[in-house]
């Protein structure tokens, strides 16, 4: 039957291809319909300017662990061990600059090294030694965070240093200084960012079709231009009349684009991709699939660490129970995005788009005045929900 | 063996089974157009045809897994008409499918599978006893020697394939249907099965049994039914001479194959790979040698066989060559274009000029989820890169090309390749490795489970293989295959070559003597070869 079916003439399939792409954009629907079921039901506070600063600096460090998270799903593991790693490397910041008095920088690398050290300590065995992730992983979810409590030795240990708070709590410096509530550099990387954003697809999309390729209906492609324009146009302006675009935002739009980037369009990306998709294929065809499996961990390690660095400058004190509980926010929000248990499947905007809606979630709920009890068990819910449409929609 | 004369005469009043004027359509693609089949009781009815031709859907359609109202058409057993709302009403009736994956579980013993959901039992006790004693009498019946308490995952295809059968007993089969049950089979284990199918039609069970490999067919089969296009275009009563194989062909693929292997000529050139001394211990049981000291080579433009039992070393020969994929304690040489190449990982062997083509396409060969243009061009990514980042419309184009170029039936190159068929599966596989640009090719049963058609499709891309001057060898468990597209057949048991014909001299016997002699030379052999050959060597 295959072969009767699939050999139809090839004619272009518009409703096709909406159908399609609809699947990809869903989540991001969902997390647009969740915003403004909240911006309603909050009278307005959930986007008013500092409430949506509030809302960038309390999920940075969800975000920026997701990247990571998304490739070591992708290749068919996971890492448990991301809120513990997170919390002692926040720990050892605070001992190496609060109590040692280390500079900022020199700190700042340490930090990132050990988390790649550690990263490279469970790829390891992992990768090499075949164990299973998750069991590796939760050994070292005890590990390190047994290693925090020991480093900090059961206390609480702040302030940092003025210069490392700013890595959280700092904003982008204001090159106009004559002006008035709007920060006018802020908005003008915003205006830059999504005329960019704009003319890259719109380039990608003539390439394509100059070279006979099937595009988008014109009509979409202008409608989402529009749309996606619209939306970094809007954020930054909220943003920008605020206090400016902060620091950690800026961090974490560079990271999204470069993993974005890698994991779409360069060689490594697709292969991450097929050992997920099928390791012993991959490695027939020539992928080193033990080498790529040991660096997503060391990439997850480093990325776990900034994210404890992150925290730990919000907070402006490292604590023993620092990241508890991140590793279950991150891997949710990678399979609210749409990420496959089984691997191989996966995206990066929607791991991002996964977050924020953990993210909106949690800060609507807040507003509410909801207690942290039914917080879980609404977020519970839609990690369930949001898993369940994805398999239904696999298996049509 | 004689035929009982009950069944000699073609009387549709004493049919077991009658299936009339079946038509069922998915979503506008007609795949069944007002096919009438009939069995009788005692009978092996075989259903050929090419892949998508129907056989499959009328199969579903008998056991229930299309439920009555969702065809048109009618279904009579023993005379009455049924409509079965699923395959436990078909079940009941003693209509059993064994499909070609096979469904056992295999962590559980024989005897936990055969009775997984219907163990005799008190007082909801499982009585294991009686289990035992029942599963130890079926598999008697199937001709199977092991014990109940063998876990399933320890028996090579050829005996889960019984076992499979043995749990139909159980259930009181009167129909057998079997899917392609020896498309994963040597050709020891297949006759075991086919003489049993023959044991069952003197109990007066009937068979149907779906198959590609037509000398099987005519032999046991008592009337061969031909689908096309979702129609019964031919219906052969096999008890009034010989089967004309090419009779069957032509009514399948409605062409005139003069030839089923396309003729090449070609002059051969210089060895293009010499293995000498290759020696392979098994990577679990370390002091097993796999691969005994053996001695290989191919010229350019040559089209090399490995003929063999399953079991006999030929997929872990050339997994071993290709950057020591498979194996553990490697030694010998290999020279490609008389130089001496080192080659330790795959990556090595790819870009030597070596490319293998996995005898499991599914689990091996490709990734299911992903498109065939990913698939096509994972094994050479550097090519449509630019410095680590891929280029889409390069990637896109090369794709192309290989698709017009094999024919890989497919809506676009976006489209999934676990949607394929089987022969466009493995035209995607053939593609990924030509894109590699290998000089060597190891194909690893390149023609298992696929159509008649797609195969003389792949026979001609072995030849335009050849004729660029390339090294092919394939390895393959049908002979005549082997004979009709090989310049050169090596016949290979128990690790180590035994045997070598030229194109003109080799045939089914000699090879097959080749592999005897050996088999009682070595006497007993290595034990876990012989468990998977099966009962060759009894």
């Amino acid at each position: 039957m295959t072969d009767k079916t699939v050999s139809l003439p090839e004619t272009p399939r518009h409703s096709g291809f909406i159908k399609n792409n609809l699947r990809n954009y869903g989540m991001l629907l969902s997390l647009l319909a969740i915003m403004l079921f909240f911006e309603i039901v909050t009278d307005g506070t959930l986007l008013q300017p500092v409430n949506l600063t509030n809302l960038v600096l309390q999920n940075s460090y969800i975000v920026i662990m997701a990247l990571g998270m998304l490739l070591v799903i992708v290749t068919g593991h996971i890492d448990l061990s991301v809120g513990s790693v997170a919390g002692f490397v926040g720990a050892v910041a605070a001992v190496l600059m609060v109590t040692y008095h280390v500079d900022y920088p020199i700190a700042f690398i340490v930090c990132l090294l050990i988390g790649a050290a550690i990263g490279a300590a469970q790829g390891y065995w992992v990768a090499y030694f075949k164990i299973p992730s998750f069991i590796v992983t939760l050994a070292g979810m005890l590990v390190f965070k047994g290693l925090a409590l020991a480093v900090l030795q059961g206390r609480s240990v702040g302030p940092f240093p003025p210069t490392f708070q700013k890595l959280s709590s700092g904003f982008i410096p204001e090159l106009f200084p004559s002006a008035g509530t709007l920060y006018p550099t802020s908005l003008l990387i915003g205006v830059v960012l999504a005329f960019a954003l704009v003319l890259a697809s719109a380039k990608s999309r003539a390439r394509e079709q100059s070279h006979g390729i099937e595009v988008e209906p014109y009509a979409f492609f202008v409608a989402k231009s529009i749309a996606l324009a619209g939306a970094v146009l809007y954020f930054t302006y909220l943003i920008a009349s605020h206090r400016g675009l902060p620091n950690v935002l800026v961090i974490m739009t560079v990271l999204i684009a470069l993993y974005g980037f890698v994991t779409r369009r360069t060689v490594i990306g697709r292969q991450v991709y097929a050992v997920g998709g099928n390791a012993k294929a991959a490695k027939l065809s020539g992928v080193k699939t033990e080498r790529l499996t040991f660096f997503t961990f060391v990439n997850m390690g480093v990325l776990a660490a900034l994210a404890g660095l992150v925290f730990a400058a919000r907070l402006n004190t490292a604590t023993p129970k620092a990241g508890l509980g991140f590793e279950l926010d991150v891997i949710a929000a990678c399979f609210i995005g749409g990420a496959s248990a089984y691997g191989g499947v996966g995206r990066v905007g929607g791991a991002v788009v996964g977050a924020m809606i953990m993210g909106v979630m949690n800060n609507g709920m807040s507003i509410l005045g909801i207690g942290i009890d039914y917080q879980q068990v609404i977020k519970g819910l839609v990690l369930l929900g949001a898993v369940c449409i994805d398999v239904y929609n696999q298996r049509r | 063996m004689p035929r009982p004369s009950d069944v000699a005469e073609y009387d549709p009043m004493t049919a077991m089974l009658e299936m009339r004027n079946v038509s069922k359509s998915f979503a506008g693609v007609q795949a069944l157009r007002d096919v009438s089949f009939t069995v009788e009781a005692g009978q092996i009815h075989a259903l050929v045809g090419e892949n998508g031709a129907g056989k499959s859907t009328l199969m579903k359609v008998l056991s229930g897994v299309y439920p009555a109202g969702s065809y048109e058409g009618s279904i009579l057993f023993d005379g009455e008409e049924r409509r079965f709302r699923d395959i436990n009403d078909s079940e009941a009736l003693g209509i059993i499918i064994i499909h070609q994956e096979l469904a056992l579980i295999p962590l559980m013993s024989i005897a936990e599978n055969i009775f997984l959901s219907r163990a005799p039992s008190r007082f909801g006790v499982v009585d294991r006893n009686a289990v035992y004693r029942r599963t130890a009498e079926l598999l008697a019946q199937v001709g199977l020697r092991e014990s109940p308490d063998t876990l399933v995952t320890d028996l090579g295809v050829g005996k889960q394939q019984l076992v499979e059968i043995a749990k139909a007993l159980s259930k009181r089969v009167r129909l057998l249907i079997l899917d392609e049950p020896t498309a994963s089979l040597n050709e020891a284990d297949s006759a075991a099965l086919l003489d049993r199918l023959l044991v069952f039609r003197e109990q007066g069970i009937a068979s149907i049994l779906i198959s590609h490999k037509l000398n099987e067919v005519a032999r046991v089969a008592d009337r061969i039914t031909v689908l096309r296009d979702g129609r019964t275009v031919d219906s052969i009563d096999c008890k009034t001479g010989q089967v004309d194989e090419d009779r069957i062909i032509r009514s399948m693929v409605n062409r005139d194959l003069a030839h089923r292997f396309p003729e090449r000529n070609v002059a051969i050139g210089d060895p293009v790979m010499t293995v000498q001394n290759w020696s392979v211990y098994h990577p679990l049981h370390t002091a097993r040698q796999v691969i005994k000291n053996v001695d290989f080579m191919v010229r350019r433009g040559e089209v090399v066989g490995i003929a063999g039992l399953m079991g006999a070393g030929r997929t872990e020969f050339a997994m071993s060559l290709f950057g020591r994929a498979w194996g553990y304690n490697i030694s010998g040489r290999i020279s490609l274009d008389g130089r001496e190449a080192n080659l330790t990982s795959v990556p090595d062997a790819i870009h030597a000029g070596l490319a293998y083509v996995t005898e499991d396409r599914k689990q091996l060969g490709l990734i299911l989820a992903d498109d065939v243009r990913k698939n096509v061009t994972l094994a050479s990514l550097r090519q449509v890169a630019d410095r680590g980042v891929i280029d889409d419309v390069v990637e896109l184009k090369a794709a192309s090309d290989y698709r017009n170029r094999m024919r890989i039936r497919c809506s676009d190159v976006y489209q999934e390749a676990g949607q394929l068929s089987g022969g466009n599966q493995q035209k995607v596989v053939l593609s990924k490795w030509l894109m590699t640009d290998p000089q060597v090719l190891l194909l690893d049963e390149p023609t298992r489970g696929i159509d008649v058609g797609a195969k003389y499709e792949i026979y001609c891309i072995i030849n335009e293989l050849a004729e660029a001057g390339k090294g092919v060898v394939v390895i393959s468990s049908e002979m005549p295959e082997l004979l009709g597209i090989c310049d050169r057949i090596c016949v290979m048991n128990d690790g180590a070559f035994v045997g070598e014909f030229a194109k003109g001299e080799a045939t089914q016997e000699k090879i097959m003597r080749a592999i005897m002699r050996n088999v009682r030379m070595s006497g007993s052999g290595a034990p876990a070869s012989e468990a998977r050959a099966g009962g060759t060597a009894q």
